[in-house]
């Protein structure tokens, strides 16, 4: 069972049990959720849009070539690139243990996998909306540099 | 009207982006199309979920047991528990955005939000069972251990970037309080 099935039967659940306990409650819940969902769709949108085009212009086979680079600077750029691309888990580990094998270093691959989910470049408008731009900022900034410190530190421990 | 196609600016720039790309003749603007809508599909199934989770979560959970439990004074427990809560998420990060907000919003501390919005973004439970299998549980494992203290840091000096970088009256509760005024 997939986790989105498992999402919607708790949630289900949940409703159910809310609107047995008080309706009018229910009601509310559901117009809160309403307000929420339609005021983040002009943005979802947008990024679901730059999802692709990042996608469109990065897939996978071309971000495999840029871990040849065991600079500095190449490992800066394989963060750069984890943090403008956005891929679900099952894109992402696969892809990372491919990486592995074909013998990119465990250094720029724990950099690529922590800022793929640690750092949202694309993401950082939706961020904003809800957080503000100093939240926003120091977290996605706090993220990019301790990727390179993981990273870097599991290139020594791994 | 402004503010409304101001709302769609980035979905604009990126159908226009699209239109260049298929325009150039690389044949990679439909594929860049096809594969937002894959995602937007996607979206659409879980977002609606999280969004009437985040409404039943306003109308039941009483302010001073968020308070209690993950507010100002929570310390360690808090931590913990933001810790729990975010490795059980399902989705991506920026789903759980409106559930950290709707916590802000019950009086959570800003410092328990980033908490439990890094780990939600990098150590659910289910992407681990998937990191294991795909790169070994060593990888994974060092990978846990050195992400979790860097998500803690992370929550504390963010909390005291945004108290510096606003008026000293303003606190995590009311920014975002404000944010949901513009709903």
């Amino acid at each position: 069972m997939s986790f989105t099935t498992v999402l919607f039967i708790v949630t289900f659940l949940l409703l159910a049990l809310s609107w047995s306990r008080d309706k009018q409650k229910t009601k509310k819940a559901l117009k809160i959720a309403w307000k929420s969902f339609s005021n983040l769709l002009p943005t979802m949108l947008g990024i679901v849009g730059m999802m692709g085009l990042v996608l469109a212009v990065l897939p996978p086979e071309v971000i495999k070539t840029i871990f040849s680079d065991r600079s500095i600077p190449g490992l800066i750029l394989v963060s750069l690139v984890g943090s403008i691309t956005l891929m679900p888990a099952f894109v992402a580990f696969p892809l990372a243990g491919s990486l592995l094998k074909a013998g990119a270093g465990v250094t720029a691959v724990a950099c690529f996998i922590t800022t793929l989910m640690m750092v949202g470049i694309i993401t950082a408008p939706a961020e904003i909306k809800y957080f503000g731009k100093p939240f926003t900022l120091s977290r996605n900034v706090l993220g990019f540099g301790f990727a390179l410190v993981i990273g870097l530190l599991m290139g020594v421990l791994v | 009207m402004i503010m409304r196609v101001r709302k769609y600016a980035l979905f604009l720039l990126v159908v226009l982006l699209d239109l260049g790309l298929h325009l150039s003749g690389s044949g990679k603007g439909a594929v860049a199309a096809q594969t937002g809508f894959d995602y937007l599909i996607e979206m659409l199934l879980f977002i609606p979920p999280i969004m009437v989770l985040v409404g039943l979560l306003d109308v039941w959970v009483p302010r001073h047991m968020v308070e209690k439990n993950v507010g100002q004074g929570s310390g360690l427990k808090g931590i913990l528990i933001s810790i729990l809560v975010g490795s059980a998420a399902a989705g991506p990060l920026y789903a759980g955005f409106p559930v950290a907000d709707a916590m802000l919003k019950k009086g959570c501390r800003l410092a328990n939000a980033v908490i439990f919005l890094g780990t939600w973004a990098t150590i659910k439970i289910p992407m681990i069972m998937m990191e294991v299998r795909f790169v070994g549980w060593k990888f994974a494992l060092v990978r846990l251990a050195l992400t979790l203290p860097a998500i803690i840091t992370t929550g504390f000096v963010v909390e005291k970037f945004v108290e510096n970088s606003n008026p000293p009256n303003r606190t995590g509760q009311q920014i975002s309080a404000k944010a949901w005024e513009t709903v």
